[in-house]
Order: C-alpha cells, then structure tokens, then sequence
C-alpha cells in the first residue's frame, strides 16, 4: 500500500481516502479504510489542554505509530481511544472519535462493549495475580460463556496467537506472574486479542523489554495486522520506522504531521519533525 | 579527613541511641513475657480447659471463659468483616476523592483511635439498657464496633496498593467495575486484607473495658448469647484483682492463653503479609 497514490500531509490529515468505513464491508487488501476517525479532538487534565483540536485518521489493518517527546500527547490520545481515561475524574474530551462511523465520545456509547471492540496492551505488563489460563479466559468470560473444552481450545488459540504458546503450554495453571517480563507481556497481547477486538492499542508495549522481547513483540505486531487495526506509541523511532506503516507526529498535544511512516522518516514536510526524526531534539 | 571523623562520630553516636531505645522497648516486652510465662506456665493445668470458673476455694478452670471469649470474637469478626471491607471498597475504589469519602475517613480514623471504653458504654446505651440486660450479643456487636475501623483502613491501604495498571487492564477488556474489584483487585491485594482480618482478631481478643459494660462475665457454664457471658478478659480482671490465690493462678494462666493466641494470630498475618510481598 506504500505504492498507493495519495500522499498525506499535516493539513489535509483526516479525510477519507478510500472506501466507507460505515459499511464495515471487508476491503481489498490494498485499499485504505479508515477504521476509526479523529475529528478535532481536544482533551484536559482538569483545566490543562493536552490534546489540542487532533484531527487523524487511523487505518483499518494498518499499524499507526504515535511518536514524539515525553509529555506531547501520545499516550493521553491512545487512552482516549478505549476510553480508559473514564476512570479518573476531571479528566474529559471534546471532539469526536468515529469508530466504524458511531462516536466512541458520545455519553449512550456502551464502554465495556466499546472496550470488547477496542483493546489494550499496555507499558508494564499486567499480568492479573490469577493463573495462565484464567488471564486468558477472564476476559472471555466477560462476553461468552463456553463449556471446558471450548474454553481450552480459546485459550490455547489466543497463546499461539500471541506466539507463547510454545513456553507455556505446560504450566497453564501456573501463576501469570511467575513468567519473564517479555512472556507477560506476550500473554497481556493473548488476553487482549482473546476477546476478538478489531482494534488493539499498544501503549510503549516494549519500552521495559530486552532487546529479544522486543523483537519478538515487533514480530507479533507485524503478524497480527493483518486481523488487527493497531496503534501504537513508542519512544523509540527506529521502532516506529520498523513496525508501522503510518506515523503521527505529535509534538505539545498537537499534531505536527502525518503521513506514511516511510516518508515522515525520510521526506518529513515538517521542520519540527525533521528535527525530532533525525534526533536534534527529543 | 577531620569531616569525615566527624561523621563517624556523628554516625556512632546515633546508631548507640538508636539501639539502647531499642533494648528499652525489648527489655520491658521481655520482662512482661517472661513474668507471663513464669507465673502462668505453672498455672496452666489441663483442667484451665475442662472446668469452668469456679468459687474461690474449689478447683475449677476457665473453659466458659475461653468459650465465650472465642464465640464473641468469632461474631464480632463475621459483623464487623463484610461492613469493614465494603467501607473499604467504598472509599479505595468508588469514593474517587469525593466529599462523603473524606468524611467517612476522617470519621473512621477517629473511631479507629476511639478508647474502647466508650465504645462499650455506647453499646450499653443502645443494646443493654433497652434490653434490659448483659448479653453475649451486646458483647460481640461491642467488639465488633473495634474490629470495623481496623477492617476499614487495611482494605482501603491494600487496595490503594494495587497498581492502577492492574485495574485498567481489567477495565481496558470491558470488565464492568464491580468485577475488577472482585476478580482481580480483592485477589491482588487479598492476603494483606487477610492480614487486616486479623490483626483485627489479635485486637479484640484482649479487649476488656467494651466487654465490661455488655456480655459482663458469667460464673457458670452459658452457651446463651441473650445471657451474660463469661470472657476471659473479664474474668482475668475480676481474678487478678480478687484476693484469693487460686483465682490469681487462675487469671495468670488465662493472661498467658490470650498473649499466646495473639501471638499466634500476629505471626500468621506477618506470614501472610510476607507472601503477598513476594508477588504471591
């Protein structure tokens, strides 16, 4: 799809490029569908604007990367997207986020369904203080209610998914906490695609892995995109470069550019991006 | 050089300090064990648990005593447990920082420091007086009073512990509220409220001024929670002040029993909270 023909700046980020993404008809491989649109999206802290008037699209089976400096917005914007950031008060967002076309921000939107839709990996893995299997089947349980068997063969498909399966297939009753730091997190992906999300948020998911857990979570990344529409933050550039196929840039709580990750990288539109991509600030 | 000598000095000086407060707090414990241990071992008959208390004079035990003491502490702690850790659970998980958490609190913090004494003559007021007598119910709805501020802070502490990615992991799969607390923070944090449980248990179990004005103490064998109820608190007071020798033996030995229970009772939740800081 990098060989397509439109081209994607800063200004004109957000219209739709191809297809209706309302009709959630499955899509050619190569056309782009946006999956979810963000529409002048603002959100505070209290009184503190961190996110000012984004407006981005995210593809359906693409990876989106979200870069920038420590405190630019990226993780606030991520949060917004399962809408997590509900569990804290005083904290609210004003714009739009269209998810298949509904409005995710609207107060009738179902969050545990939004969220059954949407899922999420996060920073530090969080394994819950329950065995293997039960991390997995926890969040299974929450929407279906299998017999044993069928439980087991869930569980077991979202492992291999996960490409965990291998290390853990005999210790299942076993702790989830008793696993390395890249096996949880392997096992936080499982769990999140357990429930069949379309979307799957990666908030930094290997910024507290080795070098070997990393590469073996950009391996999975690239792997499930093609069931999966993924965004995912990250610190580390080379990491967006290698995993994404669009990156925002994001700088301030705002927008700086947007763009296939490729040319944001090599031909950035932007002095400020330019500057961050290649390291003269950060 | 001469700072560093300085420091050294400095150092030495409060690390002497430090200790000699230290063997202080530990000379008197151990005095207070060993005074326990030698005037109450030698008291601590087989019929302490087969007898119930006796006149003064006659051969008898304490077996009404610590059968009331267990069966009012038992109570006490199945009323006051739930109330304490859905308080608890209401001011960690729900109140969210809002006006009515802070107050309840701030109300529980005083009643945590509350003299037990007042606690026993408010339950004398509200249960004894209409009532019209002592009764093993006032007793444990009196120790039960103690045991919910306890109940209270160490679930809202451990559950303020819980790491809030924890939660938002479980929330982040669509689980609705309730059952993040319950399947995954009440897991994460369950053996520190176990230990709450507890230390609540090992607190009660030597209370004797609420007991005082409620269950007040029975001389003869009652499994009646509508009669007064013979405790060994109580009745460690009435014997040791009494005059009769055999009653002090008795009241000895019935001050060992309750010092070991609650060390028991403390070695298990200091168990059980090593555990959970090893990630179970």
């Amino acid at each position: 799809m990098r060989n397509s023909s439109f081209s994607l700046t800063s200004g004109t980020a957000g219209r739709a490029v191809a297809g209706d993404a309302s009709t959630g008809k499955p899509m050619e491989a190569n056309k782009l569908v946006e999956k979810v649109s963000i529409k002048n999206l603002s959100f505070f802290y209290g009184e503190f604007e961190a996110l000012k008037k984004i407006t981005l699209p995210i593809y359906d089976r693409r990876v989106t990367a979200f870069i920038g400096p420590s405190g630019c917005g990226k993780s606030t914007l991520l949060r917004i997207l399962n809408r997590i950031y509900d569990l804290y008060p005083n904290q609210r967002a004003v714009g739009e986020v269209l998810l298949d076309g509904e409005n995710l921000l609207s107060p009738n939107i179902d969050l545990n369904l939004l969220r059954a839709r949407i899922g999420m990996v996060f920073q530090k893995p969080t394994p819950f203080p329950m065995s293997i299997h039960d991390n997995i089947a926890f969040g299974i349980r929450l929407y279906e209610k299998l017999p044993r068997d069928e439980m087991d063969s869930r569980v077991e498909q979202a492992l291999r998914r996960a490409a965990l399966w291998n290390e853990v297939k005999d210790k299942l009753n076993q702790s989830g906490l008793s696993l390395s730091g890249g096996q949880q997190q392997r096992l936080c992906i499982a769990r999140a695609i357990a429930v069949n999300p379309s979307v799957l948020l990666m908030d930094e998911p290997a910024s507290a892995l080795d070098p070997i857990s990393t590469s073996k979570i950009e391996e999975l990344i690239d792997e499930l995109k093609s069931d999966y529409t993924i965004c995912i933050v990250t610190h580390n550039m080379q990491q967006a470069a290698r995993a994404s196929d669009f990156t925002a840039f994001m700088y301030l709580g705002e927008l700086i550019e947007f763009g296939v990750t490729e040319e944001l990288f090599t031909t950035p539109k932007k002095k400020r991006t330019e500057e961050y991509v290649t390291g003269r600030f950060g | 050089m001469e700072i560093y000598a300085r420091r050294r000095l400095t150092n030495k000086i409060a690390l002497g300090l430090s200790m000699a407060a230290a063997a202080f707090g530990i000379f008197w414990l151990v005095a207070i064990l060993w005074t326990l241990l030698y005037n109450g071992l030698g008291a601590l008959v087989p019929s302490v648990f087969t007898l119930s208390t006796p006149p003064p004079g006659i051969a008898g035990g304490l077996l009404n005593a610590i059968y009331g003491s267990v069966v009012m502490t038992l109570l006490a702690t199945l009323i006051g447990t739930p109330i304490g850790v859905m308080a608890g659970t209401y001011l960690a998980e729900y109140s969210r920082g809002n006006m009515l958490g802070h107050v309840i609190r701030f109300i529980n913090d005083i009643l945590l420091s509350a003299p037990s004494i007042i606690i026993g003559l408010f339950i004398y007021g509200v249960m004894v007086v209409p009532m019209g007598h002592f009764s093993a119910w006032a007793g444990a709805v009196a120790l039960s009073v103690i045991v919910i501020p306890v109940v209270v802070r160490t679930t809202e502490d451990m559950l303020n512990l819980v790491p809030a990615g924890l939660r938002e992991a479980a929330a982040a799969l669509g689980a609705p509220q309730w059952k993040v607390i319950v399947m995954v923070a009440y897991r994460a944090a369950r053996n520190g409220m176990i230990t709450g449980v507890l230390l609540a248990v090992a607190r009660v179990s030597g209370e004797t001024a609420p007991l005082l004005f409620t269950a007040l103490s029975n001389q003869f064998w009652s499994t009646d929670m509508n009669a007064p109820m013979a405790n060994l608190p109580v009745v460690i007071f009435r014997f040791a002040l009494s005059p009769y020798e055999d009653w002090q033996e008795l009241a000895w030995a019935g001050a060992l029993l309750i010092t070991f229970m609650i060390l028991v009772i403390n070695i298990t939740a200091r168990f059980l909270a090593g555990l959970g800081s090893k990630g179970r």
